[in-house]
């Protein structure tokens, strides 16, 4: 028997594994004729998409504590864990495959990019940022650190932040995907300070 | 290598039968004029053993082309929309022949040839294209400019009812694109006004009905579907370094020496690259074409004037 929060937690992952699916759909077709599915330039396309799931997920595992509240759903709320640490996997996929297509793995490259591009560096801190979120997930790190772990991962902010400006950074012209994330990023911000006010009154 | 057939024009490229004839001539006598007469010094100048000529369907689905979508995509899927015929053009400016004439007009007479050129786009990715085209010399010489044409300035079509990207709202870009180049950059052999590509009519998404081709340029300054030529005294101001002057400048020259704030210039990836071969290569200065333009430059400091 599929209890209600195994079924939400089942939609959920499928939710975070599809983008997966398609781009491994998309690298399948490419090997068998290049240029069939991913465009003259495969590396591009495959790092773009890799960076645009990064900032839907991370903004979709920002969105859980408010949708809890809006949803009254304690099942949602158990998917948190999962939704951050997927979006780390995917922010770390992009990574790689920028490292891969982009300089080949060349290191002395990459701390060269690092400190010319500032968008490379600003996405190097977002992911910074995340890192210590990922280590620290599981049950055992969240009792150690106690409160500091709430602390801790508010670090979230800070990621996010780094992630749009990463965007808004790389991008020439434009600008209707950055809006929209920027706007719904606002808005799950509004929504935070709302809570923290009310709770002062 | 130069002298290749001319294809034929396949029937699903054309709107009506009266431009698919007219057109399809004018090409082909082109084309052909060009096969024919003038296999000319720079026709491949600087192409090496390895440039191999990038496949026609990436040359005309890969584009920039803002005015259609930001999307490399975009350009292939919106531009069938521009109307390029009627095409005027307006002249202006430090000329002895300004006003308004007919693109057929202006082209007219004057000998087209294949061009084999790399052509290096500013972020990092490059191909190779057999252009058909028109030395620019020969084109702007007819409208006699006068001892103060210092630059020449084009402008690209303005026309939102029939090019999405000038609708959206979420754009920072001052239509009408605008680039321009200096006289002797302008009348350099290697200039050329492109209306063709693989011995065929310029696609509308590779800037038909004609766009130039300075291939020891980043591709912005190639600008695409021009209906505005004016000679002036003083430098043009560029779309894109308007946008962001610390990113790009009026010269534009290709320079691996010389990194944008974006992406490192020293290599490239050639086109098609694959997902186990990115086929990165190292950009050359000039894009390769520095023995027939460095002398352009001599004397200037090319990292501030990049």
């Amino acid at each position: 028997m599929i209890t209600h929060n195994q079924f939400v937690k089942a939609i959920v992952f499928i939710c975070l594994v599809a983008p997966l699916c398609w781009l491994g759909w998309q690298i399948s077709l490419e090997l068998q004729q290049p240029g069939s599915a991913l465009g003259a330039d495969p590396g591009e396309a495959i790092v773009h998409y890799l960076g645009e799931w990064s900032i839907r997920i991370l903004l979709f595992a920002f969105s859980i504590t408010p949708l809890r509240r809006l949803l009254k759903s304690r099942a949602l709320a158990r998917t948190r864990r999962m939704v951050g640490l997927f979006a780390f996997t995917y922010v770390v996929m992009h990574l790689l495959a920028y490292l891969f297509f982009y300089l080949e793995f060349n290191w002395s490259g990459m701390w060269v990019e690092i400190l010319e591009r500032p968008y490379i560096t600003v996405g190097m801190l977002a992911l910074a940022c995340l890192l210590p979120m990922a280590i620290t997930s599981t049950g055992g790190w969240q009792r150690r650190l106690g409160r500091n772990w709430r602390l801790l991962h508010r670090m979230i902010y800070a990621a996010i932040t780094l992630a749009l400006i990463h965007l808004w950074w790389l991008t020439k012209d434009g600008f209707e995907d950055l809006v929209v994330y920027t706007l719904w990023f606002m808005v799950l911000l509004w929504f935070r300070w709302r809570n923290v006010s009310q709770q002062l009154r | 290598m130069l002298t290749r057939k001319v294809s034929k024009i396949r029937s699903s490229e054309i709107t009506s039968e009266s431009i698919y004839l007219t057109r399809r001539k004018f090409v082909q006598q082109g084309a052909l004029a060009g096969a024919g007469l003038s296999v000319g010094l720079h026709a491949n100048a600087g192409l090496q053993s390895n440039d191999d000529i990038t496949p026609e369907h990436i040359v005309t689905s890969y584009n920039n082309f803002y005015e259609f979508g930001t999307d490399k995509s975009d350009p292939a899927e919106n531009a069938h929309q521009m109307t390029t015929d009627p095409w005027a053009v307006s002249v202006s400016g430090e000329a002895k022949k300004t006003g308004k004439f007919a693109f057929e007009d202006i082209v007219a007479g004057l000998g087209r040839q294949e061009r084999i050129y790399r052509f290096r786009c500013v972020e990092a990715w490059s191909m190779v294209v057999p252009w058909v085209g028109i030395s620019l010399k020969e084109i702007l010489q007819q409208f006699e400019p006068n001892g103060n044409a210092k630059y020449v300035e084009f402008k690209t079509l303005v026309r939102p009812s029939e090019m999405p990207g000038q609708r959206g709202i979420f754009s920072s870009i001052d239509w009408p694109y605008v680039e321009g180049l200096r006289m002797d950059e302008a009348y350099h052999p290697l200039s050329i006004m492109a209306v063709g590509l693989f011995g065929k009519e310029l696609p509308n998404q590779n800037g038909a009905p004609w766009r130039l081709i300075v291939p020891w340029k980043y591709g912005f300054k190639s600008i695409k579907s021009i209906v505005s030529i004016r000679f002036t005294k003083r430098q043009p101001r560029n779309t894109w370094s308007l946008l962001a002057p610390n990113e790009y400048g009026f010269y534009a020259n290709v320079n691996p020496a010389v990194s944008h704030p974006r992406w490192s210039q020293a290599n490239e990836r050639r086109l098609p690259s694959s997902i186990f071969d990115p086929n990165r290569r190292p950009t050359l200065p000039f894009n390769g074409y520095a023995d027939e333009v460095a002398s352009l430059y001599s004397g200037m400091n090319l990292t501030k004037n990049f």
